[in-house]
């Protein structure tokens, strides 16, 4: 326990007082390179800016994530469970997700002028419902024969089968997707954020700390982003722990 | 005979592949009378595993037809019990919550309480007391088996089809759950048909022992197992007795490879 706190925080302050010495050495002036002593005064500045904007990216990411979760569902649904719908729809979702998403913010930012939270909600979407989808897929389709006849020698339906075997079978690889689309989700709101700037979100003050060649906002943005996705990551993990803790092998 | 509670008469299948029909299984007999077991060997691919999806009614034959109680089976039926070389038990199910899953599917007269109660009894008597709440992953491979097999014993199903359950263990715990069959038997009464490679494992465990032909399967060779008073031993299978059954099963079976014994003929490519 004290191995797992400890060794994690002891790295993070080595990490920092190098990043301190580095500027320090080279005598990089706060323009060039923020140290880590300027980040806090930084943040303090704009503590309430950082607290809005910083609920902002949450809540439009955690939206956009959740959209994902039931349309990559749905489709990771349908082409696990037909053979024709895979071979229709595989290469239409490959094809979408070799599209860098950065480039569809500027066409959807001007498809839907305004809108902002809508925009950024949807880029947050499209970025990441593709691991939700195929991991579905690949679960339900590679489900072994032998599961569903056991229940289906008893006469169990279709749902039946769905809900008591196939669902919960795939669940690991649900969340091992999750833990990827969320991280793309944050992804896909920083950059709708930063492309296309409407005032809202920490990608937003970001490219207000650009314009002003205020480096240590940046900088101090960039941490606060750290912070964020860790803070989504370990929520993806805990929901695993408690609806897939079966799938941990226990590690001796 | 003419009333067995498996009844299997004329039964031929093909499978459709992409270069025209494949036909697996063709006028195939096979009887097996209520409380009997019967053990089914033959060579590879030769549509043992057909059969037993043709039982559960999980597949119709083209012709011929599949009886249960002088019953033609067309869909699946709950009064079946299946278990197969992978226990398939769910990961995520205590080894109890696994054996009840039956229960769950099958309109049954035993509540919750009393499903519960028969499926320690049934965990008991395979030797998997005190792993009731244990995770299948927690388990060796033979365990999970047992587990497998009460599953497929606790909505008290009038037949039992065990498609190769033991062919994935080593020897010893598969003389084991051999043990473990015949102690189910007599303490759940059960009407049973096995497919099998193992000749060693048909003669230990079958009352008869029906050897199928290479494909198209028919009924080619039909050996009745002497009875014995009580259990058998696993001792007996090294006696004279049963050394002759396993050469003229062996025989048998490289007749329905297509070889045959001294002379080279239609050797299987």
């Amino acid at each position: 326990m004290v191995q797992k706190i400890i060794v994690p925080i002891v790295a993070v302050l080595i990490f920092l007082v190098f990043w301190e010495l580095l500027v320090w050495i080279n005598g990089w002036p706060n323009y060039k390179m923020a140290s880590p002593s300027d980040l806090w005064p930084a943040f303090w500045k704009f503590r309430e800016l950082f607290f809005v904007m910083g609920w902002d990216t949450l809540w439009r990411t955690v939206v956009g994530l959740m959209l994902a979760v039931v349309v990559g569902v749905a489709f990771g649904m349908i082409m696990g469970f037909s053979r024709i719908m895979r071979d229709a729809l595989y290469p239409l979702l490959v094809g979408f997700n070799a599209i860098p998403k950065a480039t569809v913010v500027p066409i959807v930012a001007l498809m839907f002028v305004g809108a902002h939270d809508f925009n950024t909600i949807l880029i947050a979407f499209m970025i990441s419902f593709f691991p939700i989808a195929v991991s579905v897929s690949i679960g339900l389709s590679t489900l072994e024969p032998e599961y569903r006849d056991i229940l289906r020698s008893l006469g169990a339906s279709r749902m039946t089968i769905f809900w008591k075997i196939a669902l919960p079978k795939t669940l690991p690889e649900f969340f091992g997707a999750l833990k990827v689309a969320v991280t793309l989700a944050f992804i896909g709101t920083n950059l709708m954020e930063i492309v296309s700037p409407h005032g809202k979100g920490l990608g937003a003050l970001f490219d207000s700390g650009k314009t002003s060649s205020d480096y240590p906002l940046m900088f101090a943005v960039l941490i606060a982003l750290g912070f964020l996705g860790i803070f989504l990551y370990y929520i993806v993990v805990a929901l695993e722990k408690t609806f897939a803790s079966w799938a941990e092998r226990e590690s001796q | 005979m003419e009333d067995g509670l498996i009844e299997i008469k004329g039964v031929t299948h093909s499978y459709s592949t992409q270069s025209g029909p494949l036909p697996v299984l063709k006028d195939l007999n096979i009887s097996v009378p209520e409380g009997g077991f019967v053990a089914v060997v033959g060579p590879s691919g030769c549509g043992k595993s057909t059969l037993t999806r043709l039982i559960a009614g999980l597949m119709k034959p083209n012709a011929g037809d599949v009886k249960l109680h002088g019953e033609v089976v067309t869909s699946p039926r709950s009064s079946v019990g299946m278990a197969f070389q992978n226990p398939v038990l769910l990961e995520w199910r205590s080894i109890l919550r696994n054996v009840l899953l039956p229960v769950e599917i099958v309109p049954t007269k035993m509540s919750r309480s009393q499903a519960e109660d028969r499926a320690r009894r049934l965990l008991k008597l395979v030797g998997l007391q005190g792993f009731e709440d244990k995770r299948p992953s927690e388990l060796s491979g033979g365990m999970r088996q047992r587990a497998s097999l009460c599953r497929a014993l606790i909505h008290q199903p009038e037949v039992l089809i065990l498609d190769e359950p033991f062919g994935a263990l080593d020897a010893f715990t598969r003389e084991d759950l051999w043990q473990i069959m015949h102690r189910l038997r007599i303490e759940e009464p059960f009407t049973g048909i096995l497919i099998t490679h193992d000749l060693r494992e048909s003669i230990f465990l079958a009352d008869e022992v029906f050897v199928m032909s290479g494909r198209p399967a028919h009924t080619q060779f039909r050996l009745t197992v002497p009875k014995t008073d009580g259990p058998r031993e696993l001792t007996q299978l090294y006696g004279h007795e049963a050394v002759e059954m396993l050469a003229t099963l062996r025989h048998q079976i490289e007749i329905a490879q297509g070889r045959f014994p001294g002379e080279d003929k239609k050797v299987g490519i």
